[in-house]
């Protein structure tokens, strides 16, 4: 009897530190809001609000945070990635493609794994990454150089590696994967270059690929017919993916949104509605089917990537329970879709918009005659960033509001020009200008007026698409928005502050001066019974805690 | 060429056009040209200067190059370079990128001669003027000498064409670059100064006080007013120079290169 107490009592004393260095299970990453202490997934659990039931840092103590630590990264890149927390180790990425595992408390250096990109790579817009996925012992990594990586977690060794795309045709990845059941899905960036965008999914164990969804529908594929029937656009029409996306596993769907067609300014080969470019596809998580789509703009000559999160709520609609997606596009305009169909619910603008006036019943936008790029220059709101981008929003469920980085004031000169497509080139029609005066505001010093455009928080309540109000920045703005239970809300911007606001009024609170962009999303977890909060910015990992 | 220019100087644009015969391929818009001066400023200006003439026998911004003609060739010398000379490739300037620089080398030759209508200027009598009568070391400043309010002018001539030194000293509202705009603050002590913007964001403000040329860093919260100074500080010199004055005043500007005068 006493060898079986002691067994027992062992079993108990294993199974209550058990979840300290549990692998990370499909159970876990379903129920990841239950161990709020943890950071399981790229926006934190698979409804991608961006939202945590920590409540230790609170607005009346928030002015006690300070600096536990910070990580320089070794990359003069811009440091987009928001990490994953796993049971008091932090993973996230130095730029361009370098997996460090650090502890959270003290920021100290377990291992880093290193990949060197194929020196054919060629991503638009940085060589940059945004983050990583788990699941068990493994860490995936899409790379710039269109491969899929997994990493032993414990020991940083490479498990395997397998080739998503050419990078030598433009293909390149900077998203963190999704990890869904037992398969990693990632998509392809490349938009600037012609690529044909997709989404697929691998085998986690093996790497072996799964499905595969073509954002471009091919010959005899629905959706075909929205491209020329006389020339070839389809092959090499864009409609990349970027930004990672959602599940709802009730559903078992999967929500990812598209990129813009190319060449990105100038439509005259690709004369239709160019789907899925600019939409978000809800695929089934096993078999990458499409169930829906909602094309937020057809026929874009904006560059309006439809590469935001879908974010997903459970609210009353009307009256009635409903799942619905709280989307803010880069073209202006706030929606929400049913997410178990993808009927159109809301569409308003939450900045100044001139290229569309509304939407018939079905939600297509009306657009604005004469609004479109031409030889000469048309000037268009919002700009060719956007009323905002990648960078994600955040939903609050105990306010209720919807959180939008947002660029206000801002448009852009649409100039178009004729381009031939031609492999591995970029292909883009044209070239947006800045219509403020003096052309291109400084990256370093900001001399900007608020008429030249600003950066905000804009807070909406989504049954209306109604601002409810609006935190200024003198600079436009690259960061993503957390907020907590605590009815805290954290994000930071160009100017180089990482902030908090609260989320019901957003009155500031607090800031710290972190001397760098901010081009990240922030995430919190706790350790040892104390709540942390992490952002990127400059070249660094910043991590705050309160006073002790 | 854009139209813009081909109303403004219709004339000089016929001339020109019945001169060079390496003269544009096809028009050019407004915002081409406005584009590829931004590019011509990034990539170029530090070797060719601001009137594309600093190179024998390389004078890009007239249509005298040896070795391109047309737009095509231009923009293929751009991203290819030619071996054997200080003219490297710049592969990072993409084809579209090349061709509003064309547009912009274009624009100049057309341009070029808009203050040619001056007599021809004396750098060295311009240089009196420029620290007597005209008074503008009292906001500029060359070398050494001179206040820091206004634009620092040590290397105007390496970074303006003599056509832009013509406007901003006859109309100085016409272009404030966003670099030199002016703040005009009060604080809550009813203190007011004026100020070069060399920094803002939404807590604070840097400038370089006028009065005292001090660096001043702001708290916002502590302010009771910050607007911008809507028109430029320096008056206009039309009716204060002679027609040679104005000539050798911009001279003496465009001789500024950087060196000790």
């Amino acid at each position: 009897m006493r060898r079986i107490n002691l067994r027992h009592m062992l079993f108990v004393v294993l199974t209550a530190t058990g979840s300290l260095y549990a692998q990370v299970s499909n159970d876990r990453i379903l129920r990841a809001a239950q161990e709020p202490q943890n950071w399981l997934t790229h926006h934190g659990n698979y409804n991608s609000q961006r939202y945590s039931t920590l409540s230790q840092i609170a607005p009346d103590n928030v002015k006690n945070l300070e600096l536990q630590w910070l990580f320089q990264a070794r990359s003069l890149e811009k440091f987009e990635a928001t990490p994953l927390v796993v049971d008091g180790i932090i993973y996230t990425v130095q730029a361009p493609n370098d997996i460090v595992a650090l502890d959270a408390a003290t920021g100290r250096l377990f291992w880093t794994y290193s990949h060197t990109p194929d020196p054919a790579a060629r991503p638009c817009c940085g060589r940059v990454n945004r983050g990583l996925a788990i699941l068990g012992d493994t860490l995936f990594m899409a790379t710039i150089d269109a491969r899929l990586i997994a990493v032993d977690a414990k020991s940083g060794r490479p498990l395997w590696d397998v080739a998503v795309a050419k990078p030598e045709s433009g293909y390149a990845m900077t998203l963190a994967p999704l990890v869904v059941k037992d398969k990693v899905i990632v998509g392809t960036a490349g938009g600037e270059y012609g690529i044909r965008g997709f989404l697929a999914a691998y085998d986690a164990k093996t790497g072996k690929e799964v499905w595969r969804f073509y954002t471009i529908p091919g010959p005899g594929e629905p959706g075909h017919e929205t491209w020329p029937s006389q020339n070839n656009a389809w092959e090499h029409g864009g409609a990349s993916v970027w930004v990672t996306g959602s599940y709802d596993p009730d559903l078992n769907l999967t929500y990812w949104g598209i990129g813009n067609p190319g060449p990105d300014w100038n439509g005259d080969e690709r004369n239709g509605d160019n789907l899925y470019s600019c939409s978000v596809v809800a695929l089934d998580a096993d078999t990458g089917k499409l169930k829906w789509y909602y094309q937020f703009s057809p026929h874009d000559e904006f560059d309006y990537d439809s590469t935001q999160v879908p974010v997903l709520a459970d609210m009353q609609w009307k009256g009635s329970p409903r799942k619905v997606m709280l989307w803010a596009n880069r073209n202006g305009f706030f929606y929400v879709l049913d997410r178990a169909t993808g009927q159109f619910l809301l569409g308003k603008p939450f900045v100044e918009v001139n290229w569309a006036s509304g939407f018939d019943e079905k939600g297509r936008p009306q657009r604005v005659p004469g609004m479109v790029p031409t030889a000469q220059g048309t000037s268009i709101l919002p700009g060719n960033q956007g009323g905002t981008n990648w960078y994600n929003p955040s939903y609050s469920p105990k306010t209720g509001l919807f959180y939008i980085p947002t660029w206000a004031n801002y448009s852009s000169l649409y100039v178009k020009q004729p381009e031939d497509y031609v492999e591995g080139r970029p292909f883009r029609g044209g070239t947006p200008r800045p219509t403020t005066p003096n052309g291109i505001r400084s990256t370093v010093n900001n001399y900007a007026k608020e008429d030249e455009g600003y950066g905000a928080i804009r807070a909406i309540d989504p049954h209306t698409g109604e601002m409810k109000w609006q935190f200024k920045m003198t600079d436009v703005t690259d960061a993503g928005v957390l907020t907590t239970a605590s009815n805290l809300l954290f994000s930071g911007g160009r100017e180089g502050y990482f902030y908090a606001l609260d989320a019901r009024d957003g009155k500031l609170l607090w800031k710290f001066p972190v001397g760098g962009r901010v081009v990240a999303g922030p995430m919190t977890f706790s350790s040892a019974g104390r709540q942390y909060v992490s952002i990127a910015a400059g070249n660094s990992l910043f991590t705050f805690a309160l006073k002790q | 060429m854009g139209m813009w220019q081909f109303r403004i100087f219709p004339a000089i644009s016929m001339l020109l056009l019945g001169a060079l015969p390496v003269l544009a391929q096809h028009e050019y818009t407004e915002s081409e040209i406005e584009a590829g001066k931004a590019q011509y400023a990034i990539n170029c200006v530090r070797c060719h200067g601001p009137d594309g003439d600093n190179i024998t026998n390389a004078d890009i911004g007239h249509g005298k190059s040896r070795r391109a003609t047309t737009d095509a060739e231009f923009v293929a010398l751009i991203r290819e370079g030619i071996s054997g000379t200080r003219m490297v490739a710049f592969p990072n300037i993409n084809e579209q990128n090349a061709q509003t620089i064309v547009a912009y080398l274009r624009s100049m030759a057309s341009t070029a001669n808009a203050a040619a209508s001056l007599p021809p200027g004396d750098v060295a009598r311009g240089k009196t003027i420029f620290e007597g009568k005209g008074g503008c070391r009292t906001c500029h400043r060359v070398g050494d000498q001179g206040s820091r309010t206004g634009p620092d002018l040590s290397q105007i001539g390496a970074q303006r064409r003599v056509v832009e030194l013509h406007r901003s000293i006859l109309e100085p509202d016409a272009e404030i670059i966003p670099a030199n705009r002016f703040l005009r603050i009060v604080t809550k002590d009813g203190s007011a100064l004026t100020g070069k913007l060399l920094n803002q964001d939404s807590f604070t403000v840097q400038i370089l006080d006028v009065k005292d040329e001090k660096l001043k860093s702001f708290s916002k919260s502590n302010l009771r007013e910050y607007t911008f100074v809507s028109n430029s500080p320096m008056p206009s010199y039309k009716d204060k120079l002679s027609t040679q004055e104005l000539s050798d005043l911009i001279s003496y500007l465009a001789s500024l290169k950087g060196q000790a005068n």
